[in-house]
């Protein structure tokens, strides 16, 4: 659907994407005056559930901004995408810009929102420079601006370059950023749509979220909702990494069995044996090769596996991998990667990277594991922002699933997996089709 | 301290706020000024944070909160690997263990001509070209196989 | 209104309140770090985690609103867990050597870490470093024990107004700092060391100095500015070794100035006067109490017979007790002498005679907040009343709209809508301009004595702030210091008076000491044939009774201060001190204690009477002045001089409706709106705030600060290239035939045709008036 197409050097142009159908459900709205009440229907009909990590309801979502609120109100993208795993919203903005301008343009009107921002994600400037390209072509074509299609409506719509941290992809953070501020998240209440960018009315959605809007539109959403199946509606798109052939982004409906997803991906590197799946970015917990292959890739399936689809970042890992040093590369991200406002977060993700790292490195000590459990425990709901619940997740379900691997290396001080199968494993991989 | 140039890009960047918002432009102020100079040395943040009307220590706190800005002078080149465990399950390590090993330098070492400085990144969202790299900041070097390492540093070495 | 339970107690709460709140409300201690009642909300310490009913996880109480019909636990095992898991991981990263921690003892973790905390750590990785920071010579710190609850952030950036601290990096590596090699600046910085819960801020000057139980801890009042902020002062044997804000919801909150905290050190200085003095034959001599009194009467009652109770003058300082100032004039005029005046620094004493009682502020302090226009006509605000600056701060962001009148603009850290920046001579013509605004904007009815005198052309900043003014709904139009001090103040009380009526609004005076007020309550004013300070020193006297005044600093003519009692037969000096600048020209130093060692009352601004008594002991021989004073008045058989305490005094002085006297109404002035416009530069003076006072000027940590900085010659930019001076030049600037040699300084808050050189430091205290011609040239 987004990806579908959007082959050749020329795909992200306005040209190319209005040849490919693009802008029609902008200008149908324009030009047959929908109601902002039709379009947050068509949407809530759709169950397009938000594409960024949490799955919440985009139409519900939409519905929470203020009507009649006086002044200014904000749109935002997150394009920050910087959990690891994923990598479909660079993608998305390279090849495919101009849907998500049109679906932010979309949700402007039907919240109406006069100004927008996307926030990129700060190591991919080249996008960045393209996206700003994208805007100046629809501004250029009377798409953006003041006075859209030569409507009443007008939106305002800026590309805002990150520059490298995590946390700005939690959406208040991400608003403090564009304020010129360090990203630390803020409390909650107050929400976004009533206190956001600039203290104004904001919504906050993913960029493949809003990229999906043209489409629903297009199609209408009972269409959409049975692309995929009751409660997770439409297309998704997996970025799909780690031990398999063709590591990349795939577009399918959700509900596809995950064999499928894996077999598109070109099965597993080298015919190795798979041993988990982080199945929706790393701070969702990892799942056991057995119950994995029993899912299918929507929200409800990966949820009641103990996970959670988040992001859509398929992170495939064979026999060669050490859970002990996975987790502690993940422990260290979060460490790494803490706003360093809130005290559980700020102080416990060092401790569980110190610990793991200590296992890894066979310091580890008999109640390290609990020690471990009983830190995540400590800080798991007792944060500002969810970034403590992502470093929390990874290390309990990696205790939980592959607990015996860590005992091992804390009796044996060593891998259970011997250093240069996983070496042999974890070499420089290109697949061959890229 | 800035060229007209730069001063102009950040006029730009001001212009894409609230006109009681210039604050917003701190993050490409100081992306801009980086460009420019190569890092970020005290005086240079405290005329961007005047530039733009803030206290120079919230510039200072934006300079420091985020990763790219670099507090200390680098090399000419500052080449960052992912390796992170998406990346790392396809060769990230090994690729940086193999730019270190062509270098002469670890992470967060500059070599002794001055011309590179290597650092360890976190996920840059593009996992699925492992190994990737980026070369001072704004260059993403996707699928890095160790030729294709040879050759891009032998091409920055003429830079 | 909103029902809360809050472990099973129900109460009431307003909308928008917060668990915390509530919990206030009720009784009941959440424990936390970060969360201040006047500070914004920062929800990041996690302390404070409470169970609510249907939650699913703990919340913090600091940042959630109520809901009714809520129901929360504080103690609950939920939150009991949350809370200790919170204390757990604060004490990972945290020294925990509390014996050799300066905050030991009264340090919030600490204490908490007694309920919350467990007996060993299970953290035994590699505990944080953190690099000390040097804040400048008033805070100390000890970072490597911060815990990142960022109140001291918020307080820069709040309470005082400029942003002074970050939290730079991020994560673990996060660190409280100022921006690279900066100091803390502020004149509120102290405050940070309170606010810091643990012995990450702590104050410099006291370092190391006692152990929190060694202190006992008195009430007292600040002898400083015009608020009156309340004190607790800390001392060890008899000694102060610290000063505390004591809580007062109504003048200085929970705050002090850094003056009102750190000047203590002044009261332990080598300078102290330790006994009297007497000078015979150009030695100075010390000697018995006895002695130097008998000295003093006999030399008091010698000049009065043979030259008449008008050859004496009596002149005190602002700082003075009530009671002080009281008996200094029962004194003079004991010896039929009407000269007694309190008002130092002021020129223009056209309003004696004229005013309607004692001038004050015209308002409460805590009624700055409801205020919603503000006209401050020539203040150094920030400095001359740091605490009331900070409420005008706090009102502006809920929408005040401050308007300023006067030659200087620097930075108040709120915003002035409407400024008019004019020199001092063309004050009084601003101010006509904003009443002939308001009068012909809003068809209002001036009083008849100005009628006729409105001038036609307005000022485009006049015409603005007059329809500020008018739109307000609570106006107040305040005088600072330099409208006091100026020399057309009577003119300019009498515009602003009519200002204030026009517009409905409340008038007064900021002051400009801890007795402002008071001093006209004590009657210590020149009587009807008086001669009133000012005209003390240009009608030389034969003898001079100094109380707490230093001829060099504290009066507006310094060198001709000095020159007047140069030439007299007696001056005898009530000094806390050994002044140089007394000794200069005084023939006894009696040894008066300064506010830490005697009882006394101030009256502030806003005409509150606040009475103390002594926190320590008199050092060596010093004596409270108004018991030198009531012997002297036994000495020289005075009546009224057998209180047998200062509350005696106290009481003959005030009334039980002495508010009564509070009043700024003032009648008879004749204004001028003509503009003496001269061709030469005007001087404009301000005290800075860390040289306003004996006291202060010897605090020494407080002389290291940048408030503290030598005075410069500071000069509009365009003035500056009109006279062809750069910044950095050194010059010479004369007032008449005074001159002094300064450093230039580029100030484009300066009016035009200014230069504003500061009062109260030897490299100054040469030149003349606070106002008048100057000329600059290069050296
Ligand atoms: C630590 C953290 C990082 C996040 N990173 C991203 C991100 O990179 N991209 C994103 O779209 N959402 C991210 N989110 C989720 C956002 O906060 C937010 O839920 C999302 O942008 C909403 O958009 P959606 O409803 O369209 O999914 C992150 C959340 C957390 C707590
Ligand atoms: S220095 Fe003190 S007040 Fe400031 S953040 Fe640290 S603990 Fe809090
Ligand atoms: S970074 Fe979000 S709570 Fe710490």
């Amino acid at each position: 659907m987004i990806l579908a197409g959007c082959d050749g050097d020329r795909a992200w142009r306005l040209q190319d994407y209005v040849a490919r159908g693009g802008y029609s459900a902008l200008k149908k709205i324009i030009a047959e005056k929908v109601s902002q009440d039709a379009i947050i229907a068509e949407l809530k009909t759709s169950v397009l559930r938000g594409r960024g990590g949490a799955g919440f309801p985009t139409g519900l979502k939409w519905s929470f901004m203020p009507r009649s609120f006086p002044g200014e109100k904000y749109l935002a993208c997150n394009s920050d995408e910087g959990e690891p795993g994923t990598f479909k919203d660079r993608d998305i903005l390279r090849y495919n810009p101009h849907s998500v301008i049109e679906g932010m343009t979309i949700a402007a009107y039907a919240m109406g929102a006069a100004r927008g921002y996307n926030y990129i994600h700060g190591e991919i400037f080249d996008v960045y420079l393209r996206f700003e390209e994208a805007l100046a072509e629809a501004r250029e074509a009377g798409l953006l601006g003041q006075n859209v299609l030569g409507s009443e409506f007008s939106f305002e719509l800026f590309a805002h370059h990150g520059y490298g941290a995590y946390i700005c992809g939690e959406e208040t953070a991400l608003l403090e950023s564009i304020e010129g501020k360090k990203g630390q998240p803020r409390f909650k209440p107050p929400f976004p749509a009533s206190y956001g960018l600039y203290g104004k009315p904001t919504t906050i959605n993913n960029t493949e979220t809003f990229a999906s809007v043209p489409f629903i539109m297009n199609m209408g959403g009972e269409t959409f909702l049975e692309l995929g199946k009751p409660n997770n509606g439409g297309m998704k798109l997996f970025s799909v990494s780690g031990h398999v052939n063709r590591p990349g982004n795939y577009e399918v409906p959700l509900g596809t069995p995950f064999a499928e997803v894996l077999e598109m991906a070109g099965g597993m590197r080298g015919g190795r044996k798979l041993k988990a799946v982080i199945p929706g970015g790393s701070s969702s917990p990892v799942i056991p090769a057995s119950v994995m292959m029993d899912c299918t890739m929507d929200y409800d399936s990966i949820s009641k596996a103990g996970s959670m689809l988040g992001s859509g970042a398929v992170i495939v890992m064979d026999e060669t991998t050490c859970m002990v040093k996975a987790l502690e590369r993940l422990s260290y991200f979060y460490f790494e990667e803490s706003c360093g406002q809130c005290t559980p977060c700020r102080e416990g993700t060092g401790w569980l990277y110190r610990v793991v790292h200590r296992i890894e490195n066979g310091l580890g000590r008999p109640d390290d594991l609990e020690l471990l459990n009983s830190v995540t425990a400590n800080i798991m709901g007792r944060t500002i922002c969810a970034l403590g619940d992502a470093a929390a997740m990874p290390v309990q379900s990696f205790v939980k699933h592959f607990g015996s691997e860590f005992e091992y290396h804390i009796e044996n001080k060593k891998c259970l997996v011997p250093p240069e199968v996983q070496r042999a494993g974890s070499q420089i991989y290109v697949s061959p089709s890229c | 301290m800035l060229s007209q140039e730069s001063l102009h890009q950040i006029d730009r960047e001001i212009a894409k706020y609230p006109s009681d918002q210039k604050q917003s432009a701190v993050m490409a102020a100081l992306r801009i000024a980086q460009i420019e100079k190569g890092w970020l040395p005290k005086d240079l943040i405290e005329f961007v944070a005047n530039y733009l009307e803030m206290a120079p220590i919230a510039a200072f706190e934006v300079a420091s909160f985020y990763n790219m800005y670099d507090l200390e002078p680098v090399g000419r080149h500052k080449i960052t690997v992912c390796t992170n465990l998406p990346c790392a399950l396809s060769g990230g390590v090994h690729a940086a263990d193999y730019v270190k090993q062509k270098l002469g330098i670890d992470f967060n070492e500059t070599t002794a001509d001055g011309k590179f400085t290597l650092k360890e990144g976190e996920c840059m969202g593009a996992c699925g070209d492992a190994p990737v790299l980026l070369v001072n900041n704004h260059q993403m070097c996707s699928w890095m196989t160790t030729e294709k390492i040879d050759l891009m540093l032998a091409d920055l070495d003429k830079k | 209104m909103l029902e809360i339970e809050i472990d099973g107690k129900q109460i009431q709460v307003n909308d928008g309140s917060t668990v915390m709140d509530a919990a206030a409300a009720a009784g009941t201690y959440i424990p936390h770090f970060c969360y201040h009642k006047k500070l914004s909300i920062a929800a990041n310490c996690r302390m404070c985690l409470v169970q609510v009913e249907k939650a699913p996880k703990p919340l913090p109480a600091c940042a959630t609103p109520v809901t009714n019909g809520m129901k929360v636990w504080t103690h609950s095992e939920l939150a009991v867990k949350a809370q200790k898991g919170v204390m757990e991981f604060l004490l990972i990263n945290h020294p925990l050597d509390c014996p050799i921690c300066d905050q030991g003892g009264e340090c919030q973790l600490q204490d908490l870490a007694v309920g919350y905390g467990a007996s060993g750590s299970r953290y035994q990785e590699e505990k944080r470093v953190v690099f000390n920071k040097n804040l400048g010579s008033l805070v100390a710190t000890d970072m490597t024990r911060c815990i990142h609850c960022t109140r001291c952030v918020r307080f820069t950036t709040e309470i005082a107004g400029e942003m002074e601290l970050g939290q730079a990096f991020r994560g673990e590596f996060a660190e409280i700092m100022p921006f690279i090699e900066k100091t803390v600046d502020s004149e509120l910085s102290g405050n940070i060391i309170d606010l810091c819960p643990v012995g990450a801020l702590t104050s410099k000057p006291f370092r190391f100095a006692a152990r929190t139980w060694e202190l006992s801890r008195r009430r007292t009042v600040s002898p400083h500015d015009a608020l009156g902020s309340n004190l607790i002062v800390q001392t060890k044997h008899d000694v102060v070794k610290r000063v505390l804000p004591f809580e007062n919801e109504e003048i200085n909150e929970c705050w002090l100035s850094d003056k009102d905290r750190f000047s203590y050190e002044a009261l332990n200085s080598d300078e102290r006067l330790s006994a009297p003095m007497i000078k015979q034959g150009g030695e100075w001599q010390r000697v018995d109490w006895q002695s130097a009194l008998e000295f003093v009467a006999t030399g008091l009652r010698g000049i009065a017979k043979d030259h008449g109770g008008a050859s004496i003058g009596m002149l005190a300082s602002p700082h003075s007790t009530l009671e002080e100032l009281y008996l200094l004039q029962k004194l003079a005029r004991g010896l039929e002498s009407q000269n007694v005046d309190f008002r130092l620094r002021q020129v223009d004493f056209r309003a004696d005679g004229k005013r309607a009682g004692a001038p004050w502020l015209g308002m409460p302090i805590a009624g700055v907040k409801d205020l919603n226009r503000l006209l401050v006509i020539g203040s150094f605000l920030r400095k001359d009343a740091p605490l009331l600056a900070q409420r005008v701060r706090q009102a502006a962001k809920k929408g005040l709209q401050v308007s300023a009148i006067g030659p200087n603009a620097e930075d108040w850290l709120l915003p002035v809508k409407h400024r008019a920046l004019v020199a001092p001579s063309s004050m009084v013509a601003t101010l006509a301009q904003v009443l002939a605004a308001l009068v012909a904007e809003k068809g209002l009815e001036p009083s008849p004595a100005l009628a006729g005198k409105l001038p036609e052309h307005i000022e485009d900043e006049a015409r603005a702030i007059a329809l500020s003014l008018a739109s307000g709904r609570q106006v107040a139009v305040w005088l600072g210091n330099l409208a006091v001090q100026h020399g057309r103040g009577s003119e300019l009380q009498t515009l602003a008076q009519e200002i204030a009526r026009l517009t409905g609004g409340s008038f007064g005076f900021i002051g400009e000491a801890a007795n402002s007020v008071g001093g006209y309550l004590a009657g210590a004013i020149p009587g009807a044939d008086g001669l009133n300070a000012a005209a003390m020193i240009e009608q030389a006297r034969k003898a001079y009774v100094v109380m707490g005044a230093e001829p060099a600093f504290d009066f507006a003519n310094p060198s001709a201060t000095t020159a007047a009692m140069q030439t007299a037969q007696l001056v005898v000096g009530l000094t806390a001190f050994d002044s140089a600048s007394l000794r200069g020209v005084a023939d006894v130093m009696l040894p008066i204690a300064p506010f830490s060692e005697t009882s006394g009352t101030y009256v502030n601004c806003e005409g509150r009477a606040q009475s103390f008594v002594a926190v320590a002991r008199p050092q060596g021989e010093t004596r409270p002045a108004w018991k030198v004073l009531r012997v002297l008045g036994n000495l020289l058989a005075l009546d009224g001089f057998s209180q047998s305490d200062s509350e005696a005094v106290r009481d003959e002085i005030l009334s039980a409706d002495f508010a009564s006297q509070l009043n700024n109404g003032v009648e008879g002035v004749v204004v001028s709106i003509a503009t003496a416009s001269s061709a030469a530069l005007e001087r404009v003076t301000d005290v800075p705030i860390h040289f306003s006072d004996p006291l202060v000027r010897r605090a020494e940590a407080l002389q290291k600060t940048r408030d503290a900085a030598a005075p410069s010659a500071r000069i509009s930019p365009a003035t500056m290239e009109a006279l062809g001076v750069a910044a950095g030049d050194r010059v010479r600037v004369a007032q008449g035939a005074a001159t002094a040699e300064l450093i230039v300084q580029a100030d484009p808050g300066l009016a035009a045709g200014c230069v504003r050189i500061a009062a109260a430091h030897v490299s100054t205290s040469k030149l003349g008036g606070m106002s008048g011609d100057l000329s600059v040239e290069r050296v």
